[in-house]
């Protein structure tokens, strides 16, 4: 049977609970959501006096009622230590989800730690240590002793090469300014750290280099943009599921307003599906190209546009750089900066190549062209707004690509108008302060592979998962489980000897190859299973948390409840951790160095977005002044405070000045990158050895809060296995049946997946889900990577072979397809 | 395109039984091991035993609209022709659902050739063939089944709801 929780009532939230504003921690759209809370020996009534709403709750409320919430919204939880009644509900005054709430963010409640209703106890509460072949519990004071004695063994003063950094980027989750802050200043201030890496990719680098590189931020629109505009461009993008209150509040009642949609993916995704029910499917135009032959599509509309003439000639004129190259094609710029008719020479692409390159019809890229940027019959402008992910980020040629879709938007003057914009959709909010980076270079090492090659001696992780979520996770796997495993031998070798005795056999080991690992997380993760010394974390309202989402827009998470155990910020964790070195260097006389941990006195989490974000921002933003905007919060950057309020940018640019690359002129270029096939190392050759395309990505129900749902039954009940959608005619083939595991294999590697039958799917052309840690995807992905070490994930050829009747967890499972169809 | 925004009207407006309502699941004791919390949690409120239809009321495949626990509450009888988890009656084919989308409230309406219960809200998909199991959605339950009891008789009656209905604190108001 599928899962249910049995819970037919809930308790009522009285009419005085605490109200703490929450902006929902998990995707990149921060849904704006109360948390109210109150005593659990007291409860609202159903009289309209009795409870918060002020509404009689004896009556059945009705559809987008501000008065009801789910039974997972609600939890039994610790404030100031004492046990609390906890619901968080979206907020209707929040314009970005307007009461809506999402199948992630819904479930804010029951997945926050409860040793009253036993959720999420497999949260980290305590530092623990390795040590008699376990990992046991300790203080902060005795683990952050025992990080900084083997750190400082392998760092010195103008040389910190031997020491390897993970560390999130983002905001949201446990990220935010304060944690990036945190971190940022202990690795690229106190430190100079270059072997690091970002949670989700093998380098610390951008995904987006090349939008920045020609002066446009990637974060430059407003969501209300999707309601003012003649067409909405969606590329390796499906907002649906992983955007999804955006699709719903913003994208969808643009589309009822009469955007034309264009789509670009080789997959039908549900959010093809939803288009086609909003806007009829006379409006919807998927371009179902051949995986990875998105920039020769840009570079016929491109070449298209511009010979049509649809292009903002004024805007180009004013706008963007006049002459030929500005930034040649080199080692850290994978194709050439300069004008629009420097690119378009360059990128000149007949609309016959196009379309036998791409796969799709030439009527069907004319059509495109006509509904992004044919001038209306009055000659007034197309507006467009064009949005994409991972798509093309993790897709072939990631620089040229990108490029090649801003030259587009660039062309017909479609960014920092109202309607405009060529924006990233974006994972998880973002949140990111911190010193330069400058140090690490460009390309950026690759650290996962350097790691393979032996290099590091420590290495520090800051919620990564390695194992779940990198490429060629096969090899990394077997390396680096090898390399730790040195070090907890010598370790356990050691066993009651003195703190400088562990230190010598820790360092032995690593000077043999081993590697000592320090994990801070929220979760034990996969990768944590390696560590030496495990720290853990709190997310966010379990402090207070700032972060903006996909439109910029900067809320503060208020803390309304207790971090499990001793579980601190990552600010404050990494506070310690400088301190610590600083004592250690201090004790070894190295003092000089030592001096450079100093500026670490935060007591809280407050302490760290004022040292960070306050003092590098213009000293505008406080606490108290975000959380009197509420859960609309203000888009950055904020420019000023007037009348009691923090003002921000609604759009960049809408001077027509691009700033984004630094350049003096404030001249947007144009990107001059021309088609040149499978662009990562071993694509082609994999692609020819192989049966099926393994496109890969998210589902709406498994995306950033995967880390907590692998303890919530609701989502582990409908995905005890990531699924893999194959088309019924490939699985008569394989012999296959619904809910069937398979094994996915390939030069690189195997992992495993269970078959979801998928009609729309194109044959020879799976999709599996991506991050799941019952079945890592990247064992599969090669090492090939773009010049600037971004991985690529969506290129990946596979065959299939079946492991297992559908076993008993499955069973009961739905295998319908996943499109709504009305009646 | 031609479909309605929002919903309208889900049924009468009614007034019902009130009054206060015992704070469910909330165990109060320190260290209660998870498990046991979770056990707690079972304490349901009392349904009412309603008389809901007659197997002679179905035809395989047609959905057959019932209210319950009380006439605010909107679902559906359907007899699937198979037997399914949950089924009642001679062939075990026979569930009920409510027919509010537990996402926001709004109308299902049965979907014959893929028997699921279709949301115009947001798109979401419930398959009446595997327990109300949300096959794509926005809710964060699964859709609320009836617990069914056939009679000699054939007289269908409903007898409780596995999940929280949208739109009320308490399933009994
Ligand atoms: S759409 Fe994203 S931000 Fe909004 S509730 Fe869902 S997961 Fe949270
Ligand atoms: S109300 Fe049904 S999907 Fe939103």
């Amino acid at each position: 049977m599928a899962y249910k929780r049995h819970i037919d009532r809930l308790p009522i939230i009285p009419a005085d609970a605490r109200k703490h504003n929450v902006t929902c921690h998990y995707c990149i759209v921060g849904c704006g959501y109360n948390a109210y809370t109150w005593p659990v020996n007291k409860q609202g009534g159903t009289e309209a006096s009795q409870n918060i709403f002020g509404v009689d709750l004896s009556e059945q409320q009705f559809a987008d009622t501000e008065a009801w919430y789910a039974p997972s919204m609600y939890n039994v939880v610790k404030q100031d230590g004492k046990d609390v009644h906890l619901v968080i509900m979206p907020d209707q005054e929040c314009s970005v989800n307007s009461g809506l709430g999402s199948v992630r963010g819904a479930r804010m409640g029951e997945n926050r730690r409860s040793d009253k209703t036993g959720t999420q106890q497999q949260r980290l509460s305590d530092p623990m240590v390795w040590r008699y072949g376990t990992w046991q519990p300790t203080s902060w004071d005795d683990a952050l002793d025992l990080v900084a004695r083997v750190t400082a063994r392998v760092i010195d003063k103008d040389n910190e090469d031997d020491l390897f950094v993970s560390m999130f980027d983002h905001g949201g989750s446990a990220g935010g300014y304060e944690n990036t802050w945190g971190t940022g200043k202990l690795y690229f201030q106190s430190m100079k750290v270059k072997n690091c890496r970002i949670h989700n990719r093998p380098a610390y680098n951008s995904e987006v280099h090349s939008t920045r590189d020609m002066g446009v931020g990637e974060l430059n629109y407003a969501y209300e943009d999707y309601g003012l505009t003649d067409a909405i461009f969606l590329i390796g993008a499906n907002p649906l599921e992983t955007q999804s209150n955006l699709f719903l509040n913003h994208m969808v009642p643009g589309i009822r307003n009469g955007a034309k949609v264009v789509i670009v993916d080789p997959r039908r995704t549900v959010t093809v599906n939803a288009c086609e029910i909003e806007a009829g499917k006379e409006n919807v135009l998927q371009l179902a190209i051949e995986s990875g032959t998105d920039l020769a599509l840009f570079n016929t509309l491109f070449t298209y546009i511009a010979d049509q003439g649809w292009v903002d000639s004024d805007f180009i004129a004013k706008s963007t750089f006049q002459g030929q190259v500005a930034q040649g094609q080199d080692e850290a710029h994978p194709a050439a900066l300069g004008s629009f008719e420097m690119a378009r020479q360059e990128c000149r692409m007949s609309l016959a190549e196009g379309a036998e390159i791409c796969g799709v019809a030439e009527a069907d890229i004319i059509k495109a062209a006509e509904w992004i940027a044919k001038p209306k019959d009055d000659g007034s402008r197309r507006k467009c707004v064009s949005a994409y992910e991972k798509g093309i980020i993790w897709g072939n040629d990631n620089y040229r690509t990108v490029g090649a879709l801003v030259n587009i938007a660039l062309a017909t003057g479609n960014i920092g108008r109202e309607g405009g914009g060529v924006c990233r959709l974006g994972g998880h909010q973002e949140g990111y302060m911190r010193p330069s980076d400058a140090h690490v270079g460009r390309p950026a090492p690759y650290i996962d592979q350097l790691l393979i090659a032996g290099q590091g001696k420590v290495h520090h992780i800051w919620a990564n998962d390695h194992y779940k979520t990198t490429l060629n996770a096969s090899e990394f796997k077997r390396v680096y489980n090898k390399r730790t495993n040195m070090v907890k031998e010598a370790m356990d070798a050691r066993a009651g000897a003195t703190r400088g005795e562990l230190v010598d056999a820790i360092v032995g080991a690593i000077e043999a190859g081993g590697i000592f690992s320090v994990n801070v997380d929220i979760i034990h993760s996969q990768i944590g299973q390696s560590a030496h010394v495990i720290l853990p974390a709190v997310e966010s309202g379990e402090m207070n948390l700032t972060s903006m989402n996909g439109e910029r827009r900067m809320r503060l998470v208020e803390k309304y409840m207790d971090g499990p155990g001793s579980a601190k910020p990552d600010c404050l964790i990494a506070a310690g951790l400088a301190q610590s070195l600083e004592r250690v260097l201090r004790e070894e006389g190295r003092s000089d160095y030592a001096d450079q941990f100093k500026g670490y006195d935060w007591e809280t989490e407050e302490d760290a977005f004022m040292d960070g974000y306050h003092a590098n921002t213009g000293e505008i933003v406080t606490y108290d002044r975000l959380r009197a905007m509420g859960n609309n919060g203000v888009q950055e950057p904020v420019v000023g405070f007037e009348d009691g309020k923090l003002v921000g940018t609604k759009r960049l640019y809408a001077d027509g000045q691009f700033d984004r690359h630094g350049r003096e002129d404030k001249k947007a270029l144009f990107c001059a990158g021309a088609w040149r096939g499978l662009q990562a190392p071993g694509k082609s050759a994999q692609r020819d050895s192989y049966a099926f395309l393994i496109n890969n990505g998210r589902s709406n129900l498994n995306w950033q809060n995967w880390f907590l749902d692998k303890d919530n039954d609701f989502v582990s009940d409908r995905y005890p296995f990531p699924f893999i959608e194959i088309n019924p005619e490939d699985m008569a083939e394989l012999d296959l049946e619904q809910g069937d595991l398979v094994e996915v294999y390939n030069d690189v590697g195997a992992t495993q997946a269970m078959v979801y039958p998928t009609s729309t799917a194109r044959r020879k052309e799976a999709f599996m889900l991506f991050g799941a840690p019952s079945g890592t995807q990247g064992n599969v992905i090669n090492a090939g990577v773009n010049e600037l070490i971004l991985p690529n994930y969506k290129q990946t050829w596979a065959n299939i072979r079946k492991i297992s009747d559908a076993p008993a967890s499955v069973r009961h499972l739905s295998f319908k397809s996943k499109e709504y169809t009305s009646a | 395109m031609s479909r309605c925004t929002r919903m309208v009207d889900v049924g009468r407006r009614q007034f019902l039984r009130g009054g206060a309502i015992a704070a469910a699941g909330a165990a109060t004791a320190t260290m209660v091991p998870a498990e046991q919390a979770r056990a707690a949690g079972m304490a349901l409120v009392e349904y009412p035993a309603n008389r809901i239809a007659n197997i002679a009321d179905l035809a395989p495949n047609e959905p057959f609209d019932v209210t319950y626990p009380d006439a605010d509450a909107p679902g559906v009888l359907l007899k699937l022709g198979k037997p399914v988890e949950g089924g009642a009656g001679p062939d075990g084919d026979i569930v009920g659902f409510s027919t509010i989308c537990p996402h926001k409230g709004f109308p299902l309406s049965y979907h014959a050739e893929g028997r699921t219960m279709n949301c115009p809200g947001h798109y979401s998909v419930f398959d009446c063939e595997a327990g109300g199991q949300q096959t794509w959605g926005h809710a964060t339950q699964n859709l609320p089944q009836y617990m069914l009891r056939v009679d000699d008789k054939g007289d269908i009656y409903a007898e409780g709801v596995d999940e929280l209905l949208y739109g009320r604190h308490s399933n009994v108001l």
